[in-house]
């Protein structure tokens, strides 16, 4: 026969204070172990939704980002004729981009931080459907005008809206805010390629990349085949999406790591909190336990009780970790790219299914400070203790 | 100490109990070195940085490239001692999750500007000799089971992503442990001969060893003011603000793991402190009879401070072995990533001070309220 829920929660609403401490633990553990994975997790996210399954990003064979690569303006007109290529009004959707660094002050803390500039084609708009400018205008081709991403624009001093900023040797005047969906273009600063390389006294001829819109996701081998082959190139073909979910892996090997470390250390400790206050229950009770046994429940009766009493408690305690943590959706943060050296902002990404792993978390710390207590209270002999009534 | 056996006695009175709370306490004490340590990872630069050295690179930003002539301009400049130059390598050797920095160095200075790192000298000799020659961290080294004499191939990625072949002619070690002993060393000269012709004739940074950190801001001044208005402007900093440049861009992640790590630490705190509490009140009675029976107040009070920091102290050290044990398996976790986690000796008193203090003050409470306690009332309960 069981023994009613009801017994469990108002033994808890008695020992109040010792309970307390033990949501406290559970919750905290919780709350941590979801806000180091939402942090991965949004990361991991930034960059993957950057890259799009529809283009291809070309560098030079061997290279291991866009800053390490190098693709020469020849290279780039034989790609443009390459098969697989989507077209528009003026010609092949081909972005040959010039990637560079520049040091830019952050507003929060006004040290310089390493702004990724990205010199674009003036076709980009139709190559990266996921950008669209959202204040101002595009920049004008042969122009020194700059589009800012608008994490770029909330992160870094200077690049607000008509303002007139050094990069390099010339002064650009920012003409455009645009919105990337949260990907890492969104901490970019865009503008004409050629006047990025004169302005960083790049040769002319010379791009880190380009990026091509194909007919359809399955073009992707045809025009890898074509370039691969081709003894005039020396390029890795790669899927967008795929190069930029391969550069979010050392970061956040970094943080599930260390979270993960973090969050199991918390995890004992919050276990032997669960223990000390279902001990401490037990210990309490030896008459109630007594009693009932001798009413005529039976010892597994005992022990669900317990092991019940004990994921109540962890129940809360998970339920109020993630609570406290779900205020951090959305947060943006910005740290170091391990890849490109950029700066790069993000933000916290907290989903159901990983509050409901953070619960299942929990439970599993329950069951675990719980079970051994509610094995004893099962064994207690039930002669002695009620000889003590 | 007529009362160390009373004292052992009430620590072992419930076993249990006893357990969880010392391993709650070295639960603690691993977060709390855990944290330490991983926070002066990400500062490591910033903390071993010379205070006696500026790093120049052009003011257009780190990926632009200086004459190579800026060498002589430099050390003409009064108050320094030495200059050298350096080159970011960026290769690959083997797969790209082997990452390790590999700078190309000028010999005829780098010894000079870097004393802290030690090369035996007919090591050094040998790689001076030898165009094709490298040294490597002793840490380096001993990550991919190198010895000297070995051959090393590592694939460009900023330069043509051709296949480079070094001879490890020497392996570098330095006085301190948590010096850097990860880096990869090869020569200028070859570098310079092997590279596409842009780059010819360049270097990446240069360093400058000052005879007196005192000069630091003049000679940076000297050194910026002297380049104003040509091709290449250059910015000089102290080599701490030139490592605190990357080390604040992690800033928010290392802000957000010690915010949320430190929350939880006092949680467990909470936790150990109010066990403490507990076992006291229970035995309000026991103590009010060692009172009855003449044992002082200022005995009492002493004998629950002891006994909640006998087992601070406990858990203290074994929190401590425990992160001794597991701090160089997550080191190994994170290698490439992180510089190596380690465990200094302050870092290992403080953390065992600490954990005496929290225990000295979760016992404070009780024992006061212990020492307090009417004799009459107490024995009421027994």
């Amino acid at each position: 026969m069981a023994i009613p829920i009801i017994y469990n929660v108002r033994s808890v609403r008695a020992r109040w204070a010792s309970a307390i401490v033990a949501v406290a633990g559970i919750a905290g553990t919780v709350g941590v172990f979801v806000a180091m994975l939402s942090l991965a997790k949004g990361f991991r996210a930034t960059l993957v939704s950057s890259g799009s399954p529809d283009n291809a990003l070309i560098v030079r064979g061997g290279a291991t980002s866009e800053m390490t690569s190098g693709v020469a303006l020849d290279a780039v007109k034989v790609i443009q004729d390459a098969p697989g290529i989507a077209r528009g009004p003026n010609g092949p959707l081909v972005t040959a981009e010039a990637v560079l660094m520049a040091p830019i002050p952050l507003i929060s803390t006004g040290t310089d931080a390493n702004v990724e500039l990205r010199g674009v084609s003036s076709n980009v708009l139709e190559i990266r459907k996921n950008v669209r400018i959202v204040q101002g205008r595009m920049f004008q081709p042969g122009l020194a005008e700059v589009i800012v991403g608008k994490n770029a624009n909330k992160t870094y001093s200077g690049l607000t809206l008509g303002n007139r900023t050094r990069l390099g040797k010339m002064e650009w005047q920012v003409v455009g805010i645009f919105d990337a969906g949260g990907s890492s273009f969104d901490s970019e600063v865009w503008g004409d390629a050629h006047l990025f390389a004169a302005a960083y006294d790049r040769p002319d001829t010379f791009f880190q990349s380009a990026t091509v819109h194909l007919t359809s996701p399955e073009a992707l081998t045809q025009l890898k085949d074509a370039l691969t082959s081709d003894p005039r190139l020396n390029v890795d073909v790669t899927r967008e999406i795929d190069y930029y979910s391969k550069q979010s892996t050392s970061m956040t090997r970094l943080i599930t790591t260390l979270g993960g470390f973090v969050a199991f250390i918390m995890a004992i400790g919050a276990v032997f909190g669960a223990l000390n206050t279902m001990y401490s229950a037990v210990a309490d009770r030896g008459k109630e336990i007594a009693t009932m046994r001798a009413l005529g429940f039976g010892g597994p009766s005992v022990v669900i009780s317990f092991l019940i009493e004990a994921l109540l408690i962890s129940f809360v305690g998970g339920l109020l970790g993630c609570l406290a943590v779900l205020r951090l959706n959305g947060l943006t943060t910005s740290t170091i790219n391990f890849q490109t050296f950029s700066n790069l902002a993000f933000a916290f990404k907290i989903t159901p299914g990983l509050l409901a792993e953070g619960i299942v978390f929990a439970l599993v710390m329950g069951v675990l400070g719980g079970f051994f207590p509610a094995v004893r209270a099962a064994r207690l002999p039930v002669a002695t203790a009620l000889r003590e009534l | 100490m007529k009362f160390s056996r009373l004292i052992f006695a009430n620590l072992f009175r419930k076993k249990i109990r006893l357990i969880l709370t010392v391993g709650s306490f070295a639960i603690a004490l691993v977060l709390f070195t855990f944290l330490a340590v991983v926070r002066s990872a990400f500062n490591r630069g910033v903390e071993i940085a010379g205070a006696d050295r500026l790093v120049v690179v052009d003011r257009v930003g780190l990926m632009n490239l200086m004459p190579i002539s800026y060498d002589d301009k430099i050390a003409a400049i009064p108050g320094v001692k030495a200059v050298t130059h350096d080159h970011w390598f960026g290769g690959v050797y083997q797969d790209e999750k082997n990452f390790f920095p590999q700078f190309v160095i000028d010999v005829e200075n780098h010894r000079q500007v870097y004393p802290e790192f030690k090369v035996p000298d007919d090591q050094w000799n040998k790689f001076a000799q030898d165009r094709q020659g490298c040294i490597a961290g002793a840490k380096l080294a001993e990550r991919f089971h190198w010895k000297v004499g070995d051959r090393i191939p590592i694939k460009t990625t900023l330069y043509g992503g051709a296949i480079w072949e070094f001879n490890l002619d020497g392996i570098y070690h330095t006085e301190k442990a948590d010096g850097d002993q990860g880096q990869f060393w090869l020569q200028w000269k070859y570098f310079d001969e092997n590279v596409p012709s842009v780059i010819k004739s360049t270097a990446g940074w240069y360093i400058v060893k000052l005879n007196s950190p005192d000069d630091a801001a003049r000679v940076a001044k000297a050194i910026d003011e002297k380049f104003a208005n040509s091709p290449h402007e250059t910015k000089t900093e102290t080599e701490s603000a030139f490592a605190g440049y990357f080390a604040k861009q992690f800033g928010n992640i290392e802000f957000l793991i010690l915010s949320i790590g430190g929350v939880v630490f006092f949680t467990l705190l909470l936790v150990t402190g109010n066990t403490m509490a507990i076992s006291v009140r229970e035995r309000t009675a026991e103590l009010g009879v060692l009172k009855a029976i003449g044992v002082s107040d200022r005995a009492v009070l002493f004998l629950v401070l002891a006994e909640a920091s006998a087992i601070a102290l406990f858990g203290g050290v074994l929190g401590l072995g425990l992160a001794l044990l597991m701090i160089p398996g997550i080191s190994g976790a994170l290698t490439g990533l992180l510089p190596p986690l380690l465990l200094s000796k302050p870092m290992l008193s403080f953390g065992l001070g600490f954990a005496l203090f929290v225990g000295v003050v979760s016992g404070l409470l009780p024992g006061i309220s212990a020492m307090r306690m009417r004799v009459v009332n107490a024995l009421r309960r027994v």
